[in-house]
């Protein structure tokens, strides 16, 4: 019983991590119609950058900092990569966002390096544990959880109830009459990547600690986190959490049926099977992002 | 030749045909008209095999086509054009002619890498039979330019002439004449009428009346997706329910 | 244009021919492995560009089919079947050139599968997953196509990255030489290296030809009416979701076979080529090659790969592509060749206007 609980609850724990990086993925996706590959080295760079800040500031600061920086460099992408390539067709976009992910990870690795490097535990240290119903849990899971759990509380609060917020919204229902509202389609957009890329790190910063930092962490999360995306409807924010949730505890699960080895590669198979049994999720409706053709 | 029987095609909750009933004979030029949403172009794609129409069937010689994939149905010998030409881009006038050709061809790839002499044979029938039908539409002199040089008018020519390549035997044709001038409507009305004459059965859907009372053998006039009158172009012409649809605009004295 | 393009493949072959003798004169014969390397590579991508440039799909899973291709030789040709030993059907299989007997590396004996019937295998296996995963992906509009296809390589290299029978992070080594004829054996030894040279830019340059070909007839006509306008091609009775699959099949035929034959000049295979790196620097190739153009794609895929293997680019290897990748997209998405094309022709009209004369003469040109 505490063994499917373990299981559930690392499931959940990294699943939400994906739900970090679906929610980047379905807010970009929603305002600029752009996959953007690149939404796993925020989570990535927000990781790294708190790490190298943790050496000379207090854990909090650095944090901060580190989101604040991505947040920047995110807001950076849009304004010098993005806003001249509007003319592009969807699919040029999405394979210049892998070429911007490749260049990210390999400019990391140059900055950092191969190590694998991690946060100091926000509460108690790797030993600390917390017992609930015989499975000892991590105080970190704790962070984890609620600091999505907070994001998803304030973003929905942030859409509903403050002006930008309607405003990212009218930008992604109806962009001219957006524009005609006199909204500024431009500066929405620059602040939509800046989101994501403050949300990506936050999320790689609260993980750290449990699972580890490397430049190469961005690709597998950003294909996994695009999985939870379109597992919950690609372009509904609050879906890629569940979505995220439904990855990160199908992959846990899985050990208990496949080698260890291959868990990785269930994330991967969700994805192939959304994409081709369903590719409009399960939260969305049939024909309403045109995935399919004819 | 083409019988449509009841057909009924929704966009969700809308209804854009109900109930449309017509026959088109073989060898007579007939023409589907209406006002500006009345649901001609949803009935060309619904014959044509773009669309599955929740009622109603479509029988090609006897042959029932709804339900069917288009590539199918143009085999059996429906060809069209679009109301936006839709020629292939990346393509010259000829080829984009040949690529007409097609379904009428067979070699595949095997056979094309190893250019047997049977491909050979067949490229070079295709390359006549292309270079006939351009000739044909009186564009064989671009053959060779890429398509994007043309003016639209000689566009909607190129388009004519690769839907003319599938050998068709109903050849539907929307809204050919719009955006021609009254020079180039004469030359589209005599080549209708010579497409006929060849035994091609042509479908049109268009707005300019002029052209369709001149060379209409029979009209059909559709409006919100309901078939409102039938017959040929006097009958039409003086149908009380038509005229009160144009609100009696320019139909009066549209004849030439 | 309707004739087989004779010339150009003389060219270059001629140029081949050129680079191995000089290669040989200067004592330099290691440049020929990596020219070999460049080949196979070179088909993978050429095959791609036919579905890319051409039929206008994306995979960026190609590195999956590769692995597919040279894992499923690597393994039926280093594991021993016991069962083979001493039994009727085994000793008819040898005979019938199915199974073969010999010695690993430590002297002891084996019967494995032969490399030809490997080939065979994998190449049955290619077919089989490109028709299962192809079917129902390329009804999917491209990004939704580019993101299944990522996934399809992924699960790939993370099937065999941790599967002992694959040979887990070690991939699998001591693949032993594919005899394909008496004279011609794939194998990484130096005193076959020239002929393994020939063999590979032969199997190439037949490619090319066989590519160029059904380019410019009926297929490849329907193949690029897939990609201006998929409604009008299936309106003049193009079967496009056919032809589609028949382009991802072929592409990963193709790549299953540079796969195979890679694997035994090799002698190994590693889990990295089933990667998505490598799957994104065979698009970034298509792209710089100029998407719809086999010998630009041909002449950019075998020059920035040998580079890449000569360590040209050092550390920054995947940064290149990268960069090459959007840089390319962004700037040229038809591919480098006609724009560079157009530029060298206002440069060639710039020099000639310059020395008509005097200033007026040029100043006239330009007006």
């Amino acid at each position: 019983m505490h063994q499917l609980l373990q299981y559930a609850l690392s499931g959940v724990t990294v699943g939400s991590i994906y739900a970090v990086v679906a929610i980047g993925f379905n807010l970009i996706y929603r305002t600029t119609g752009i996959l953007n590959f690149a939404q796993g080295e925020f989570v990535m760079l927000g990781g790294m950058t708190a790490v190298s800040l943790a050496a000379f500031v207090p854990l909090p600061v650095a944090v901060a900092g580190a989101v604040g920086i991505v947040a920047v460099c995110g807001g950076a992408m849009e304004i010098l990569l993005f806003r001249r390539l509007r003319s592009h067709s969807l699919l040029h976009m999405i394979v210049i966002t892998i070429g911007l992910s490749i260049v990210v990870r390999e400019a990391a690795l140059h900055v950092w390096d191969e190590k694998v490097r991690s946060l100091p535990y926000f509460t108690g240290t790797e030993c600390s544990s917390v017992r609930i119903l015989g499975a000892a849990i991590s105080p970190q899971v704790f962070w984890v959880l609620g600091t999505v759990g907070v994001v998803v509380l304030a973003l929905h609060v942030f859409f509903r109830h403050t002006l930008t917020g309607k405003a990212m919204r009218a930008c992604s229902s109806n962009p001219e009459a957006a524009m005609l509202s006199g909204i500024n389609i431009r500066n929405v957009r620059t602040l939509t990547f800046t989101l994501s890329g403050a949300l990506g790190a936050l999320g790689g910063c609260v993980i750290s600690p449990m699972a580890m930092t490397q430049y190469n962490m961005g690709t597998g999360l950003a294909i996994k986190g695009f999985a939870a995306a379109i597992l919950g409807g690609l372009g509904n924010p609050m879906a890629g959490v569940a979505g995220g949730i439904l990855v990160g505890l199908a992959e846990s699960f899985s050990v208990s049926i496949m080698p260890a080895a291959y868990k990785d590669a269930t994330a991967f198979a969700i994805l192939l099977g959304a994409l081709l049994v369903r590719p409009h999720g399960l939260f969305g409706s049939n024909g309403a992002e045109g995935a399919r053709e004819l | 030749m083409l019988e449509v029987q009841n057909i009924r095609y929704c966009f969700g909750g809308l209804v854009a045909l109900d109930q449309v009933t017509f026959h088109v004979p073989a060898g007579k030029i007939k023409a589907v008209i209406g006002p500006n949403g009345a649901g001609k172009t949803t009935l060309f794609n619904v014959i044509s095999g773009l669309y599955a129409p929740e009622q109603g069937s479509i029988l090609l010689d006897g042959r029932r086509i709804t339900g069917r994939k288009p590539h199918a149905i143009a085999r059996l010998g429906v060809s069209r054009t679009f109301q936006n030409v839709s020629l292939f881009p990346h393509m010259t006038v000829l080829e984009n002619v040949k690529a007409g050709r097609h379904c009428r061809t067979r070699s595949g790839i095997l056979a094309s890498a190893l250019r047997t002499p049977a491909q050979r044979r067949e490229e070079r029938s295709i390359m006549e039979s292309a270079a006939a039908h351009l000739e044909f539409v009186g564009l064989a002199h671009v053959a060779e330019r890429p398509v994007s040089d043309l003016s639209f008018g000689q566009r909607r020519m190129v388009e004519l002439a690769r839907a003319l390549a599938t050998e068709p035997r109903l050849l539907l044709l929307d809204e050919p004449a719009s955006g021609l001038n009254t020079r180039e409507t004469d030359d589209l009305a005599r080549m209708i009428c010579r497409i006929r004459d060849r035994g091609v059965t042509p479908l049109l859907v268009e707005h300019d009346m002029s052209l369709v009372m001149d060379i209409s053998d029979e009209i059909v006039v559709l409006n919100f997706g309901v078939l409102i009158a039938e017959g040929d172009p006097p009958a039409v012409r003086d149908n009380r329910d038509v005229i009160e649809v144009y609100l009696g605009g320019d139909f009066g004295g549209a004849s030439r | 244009m309707k004739k087989t393009p004779v010339v150009p493949v003389g060219i270059v072959a001629a140029v081949l021919a050129a680079l191995q003798l000089l290669a040989t004169a200067f004592g330099r014969e290691y440049y020929l492995t990596e020219l070999i390397m460049a080949a196979y590579y070179s088909v993978v991508v050429l095959g791609l560009c036919l579905l890319m440039g051409y039929a206008g799909q994306i995979s960026l899973g190609h590195g999956g089919f590769f692995a597919i291709g040279g894992y499923t030789s690597a393994i039926l040709t280093t594991r021993h079947l016991p069962w083979a030993a001493g039994t009727d059907w085994g000793g008819w299989l040898q005979r019938a050139g199915v199974l073969a007997a010999r010695q690993d590396l430590y002297g002891t004996d084996m019967i494995t599968v032969t490399p030809t019937a490997a080939f065979a295998a994998a190449m049955a296996l290619t077919l089989a997953v490109s028709l299962l995963i192809g079917y129902p992906a390329l009804r999917l509009k491209g990004h939704y196509l580019a993101m299944a296809t990522l996934g399809f390589g992924l699960i790939v290299y993370r099937i065999v990255l941790g599967s002992e029978f694959a040979g887990a992070a070690d991939g699998i080594t001591s693949v032993p030489p594919w005899r394909i004829t008496p004279g011609l054996v794939l194998s990484g030894r130096r005193a076959v290296r020239v002929a393994n040279y020939y063999a590979a830019w032969g199997f190439a340059l037949l490619v090319v030809l066989f590519l160029i070909h059904v380019t410019r007839s009926r297929v490849g006509r329907a193949l690029r009416s897939i990609h201006g306008g998929e409604t009008a091609a299936n309106a003049m009775g193009i079967h496009t979701a056919g032809y589609k699959l028949k382009a991802f099949v072929i592409s990963a035929l193709l790549t299953a076979a540079a796969g195979c034959c890679l694997t035994h000049y090799n002698g190994g295979i590693w889990p990295s080529e089933a990667g998505a790196l490598k799957s994104v620097r065979y698009v970034a190739l298509v792209a710089a090659g100029g998407m719809a153009n086999l010998w630009g794609v041909l002449v950019i895929s075998t020059v920035l790969t040998f580079l890449s293997l000569r360590g040209c680019f050092g550390t920054f290897d995947h940064a290149v592509f990268g960069i090459i990748l959007i840089a390319i997209i962004s700037l040229a998405p038809q591919g480098p060749l006609k724009p560079v094309a157009a530029w060298l022709r206002a440069a060639g009209r710039a020099l000639r206007g310059g020395r008509a004369g005097d200033f007026a003469g040029a100043r006239t040109h330009h007006a």
